[in-house]
């Protein structure tokens, strides 16, 4: 749904090699020596690292910042039009309201949106993944057809009519809906997986002991590819944010929230750009593209902690 | 390959049923009574008089039928080409505003889209297993993809449009001119087209070459790559098998985009009030006028589904498996 396919779906293609994305089927048992492994290597990776400082150093200043601020977003603080200075660091707006205050509250939308579009999508597309790719059969073509369904209606579109028409009041609402349009791909892409671990003897071993396709699906498939789970969720993380960010630029946004998006809406409606207040704009495009842009390449760095292949480079 | 395209038709014909369906379905579960909001907007006091306007519109949008009659109603108008007035630019027919706006997102659109796809494919493709190249080209290309659509439009705008002042920032041509078939027309039409596009082209890049440097490592690594690496085959044939075999996941991926890409139009258009369905859609918006806003949103569902169509087509004759019945793609 967002700019997270290019990286996102070449991945799922090459999930269908076997060992590319490395589900390594004997993994899972010695979890925790693993969970240490990880930690070693992606906290010596500098593209986890880096991705990690930045995106957590906006984390903390979407969740300190306001306790510090002395305005409200919308609160008419100041002279208009002010460039950044001492209390204002960012600037003011036509009508002398805050963009710092702005800019720290549409942080916390930003990475609420994130998380929760994500999350919906991930738990979405995972489930259907998951089950598609082990019970087979009828039920896969259904969930299938499904899938490919939602993949090729331009959700962005439909988002523009629901958020249009029944109009959406808080950021949850807003996660929501995107989640519920993003998940296909990640769908697939699990399913492929699934696939490829179903006829595997440990599983085999699991169905012989009688137990239910639930707890195969979480105790014998999913072990063996959280890590490519992360990374999948991860990207629905930035994703997310890119389209709530374009869906508050039209005017679509939650209408109880200060977003990033909405920031560059007003911003564009009145007129800034030919003012030439460059405080106004600049910052919140440029939080989410630090924000998006350093999930992608923290991404790139787990990609190759959870892949030794691709550690040398 | 009969079998492959089918079964891609069947899927499209199933999704224009679910996107009608819910352009249909949508409005109508929209809080409140749009006729009871309508008629209130008119201000009126005399019950017999409300109750005749009420009467009146549930006639006219064809309310007062049992509601698969409605359903059954919307299609036979769809198939008719009729898509409602616009309320917005009344009397004229949605159908022809639409129209009218079309060849501006196109022409955005398909260059940029084009252009992108192949010279990302070929940047991300030297940039594979090239230290120098990689280490500067993956991060930026990881930032490009990680702007907001409308951030880097509103830049350029600023930058080259406020700032320097070589481009104009607003609108498809120069709001003293009438559009005629005339060089200066042109010149003109193509002044305003520049940002536009350069924005839609550079977001879409920094996907393009990424993907492709993943698919190229993942490709070198893989057997058939090892093995003519023994066979003592130079490395440029290896590199074009493995550029050969990365393209058909950017194929696919170029359809999986398309929807993104589009997004990204609609919200570069509005940035600079372009006059394709970007703006369409806000001034839709602005102006509450449901039938532009909804048929609007159609035509571009229809326009992504036979972009997906054609990009299968492509994927037939590019991969020779999808023709001899082999699953080469995921259908």
């Amino acid at each position: 749904m967002t700019a997270t396919q290019p990286t996102a779906a070449p991945g799922a293609e090459a999930g269908e090699t076997p060992g590319v994305t490395g589900p390594v089927a004997s993994g899972g048992r010695k979890a925790q020596g693993d969970v240490r492994e990880t930690l070693y290597f992606a906290l010596r990776n500098p593209k986890v690292l880096i991705g990690l400082v930045v995106v957590l150093g906006f984390l903390l200043l979407g969740l300190l910042g306001p306790l510090f601020l002395r305005h409200a977003p919308m609160d008419y603080a100041g002279p208009p039009m002010a460039p950044p200075s001492a209390d204002f660091p960012f600037g003011t707006t036509t009508f002398g309201q805050d963009v710092f205050a702005q800019f720290v509250a549409g942080l916390r939308s930003t990475f609420l949106v994130g998380l929760l579009g994500g999350g919906v999508a991930a738990v979405i597309g995972m489930t259907i993944g998951f089950v598609a790719g082990y019970r087979g059969g009828l039920i896969d073509e259904l969930l299938n057809m499904l899938t490919n369904v939602v993949l090729v209606i331009p959700g962005f579109v439909v988002l523009i009519i629901i958020n249009a028409y029944l109009g959406v009041r808080s950021v949850p609402m807003q996660a929501l809906y995107i989640g519920i349009f993003t998940w296909p791909w990640v769908a697939r892409a699990v399913r492929s997986q699934t696939l490829s671990l179903r006829s595997r003897d440990f599983i085999d071993l699991a169905r012989l002991s009688g137990v239910g396709v639930g707890t195969i699906l979480r105790r014998e498939v999913a072990p063996n590819m959280y890590s490519y789970l992360f990374m999948t969720f991860v990207l629905l993380f930035g994703g997310s944010i890119l389209t709530a960010a374009s869906l508050d630029f039209i005017g679509l946004g939650p209408t109880n929230a200060m977003s990033l998006g909405l920031m560059m809406n007003q911003a564009v409606q009145w007129s800034a750009l030919h003012l030439g207040l460059w405080w106004w704009f600049i910052p919140p495009g440029l939080g989410i593209t630090l924000i998006v842009g350093s999930l992608y390449i923290m991404n790139v760095g787990l990609d190759e902690v959870f892949n030794p292949k691709l550690r040398e480079m | 390959m009969r079998g492959y395209l089918a079964r891609k038709t069947l899927v499209y014909g199933l999704t224009f049923v679910v996107a009608v369906t819910l352009n249909w379905l949508i409005p109508r579960l929209m809080p409140g009574d749009p006729v009871q909001r309508m008629v209130a907007r008119a201000a009126v006091q005399h019950p017999e008089t409300i109750a005749s306007m009420t009467d009146y519109y549930e006639r006219t949008f064809g309310l007062d039928l049992p509601v698969w009659q409605q359903y059954l109603n919307y299609w036979a108008a769809l198939f008719r080409g009729d898509l409602g007035t616009s309320v917005w630019l009344f009397p004229a027919p949605v159908s022809q505003v639409v129209l009218d706006a079309v060849p501006y997102t196109l022409g955005i659109m398909i260059p940029a889209i084009l252009l992108s796809w192949v010279v990302g494919n070929s940047v991300g493709a030297m940039a594979a297993r090239s230290r120098w190249l990689d280490n500067v080209a993956l991060p930026i290309g990881y930032l490009i993809t990680a702007m907001p659509y409308m951030w880097l439009a509103i830049l350029l705008a600023w930058g080259f449009g406020v700032a320097l002042g070589w481009f104009p920032v607003a609108g498809g041509y120069d709001f003293g001119l009438v559009p005629q078939w005339s060089w200066s027309f042109a010149l003109d039409l193509l002044q305003h087209w520049v940002l536009p596009f350069l924005s839609l082209f550079l977001v879409a890049l920094g996907g393009w070459a990424i993907g492709m440097r993943n698919l190229i490592i993942y490709e070198l690594e893989s057997d058939y790559s090892n093995y003519l690496a023994a066979l003592g085959a130079p490395k440029r044939l290896i590199r074009k098998y493995a550029f050969r075999n990365a393209m058909l996941p950017q194929i696919t991926g170029l359809a999986l985009q398309l929807g993104t890409i589009l997004g990204g139009a609609l919200v570069t258009e509005i940035v600079f009030a372009y006059p394709g369905l970007g703006r369409l859609v806000l001034s839709a918006i602005q102006n509450q006028d449901f039938f532009l806003l909804q048929g609007t949103l159609l035509f571009v569902v229809i326009g992504v589904l036979l972009a997906n169509f054609v990009i299968d087509i492509v994927y037939v004759l590019v991969d020779p498996r999808t023709r001899t019945g082999l699953t080469g793609a995921t259908a």
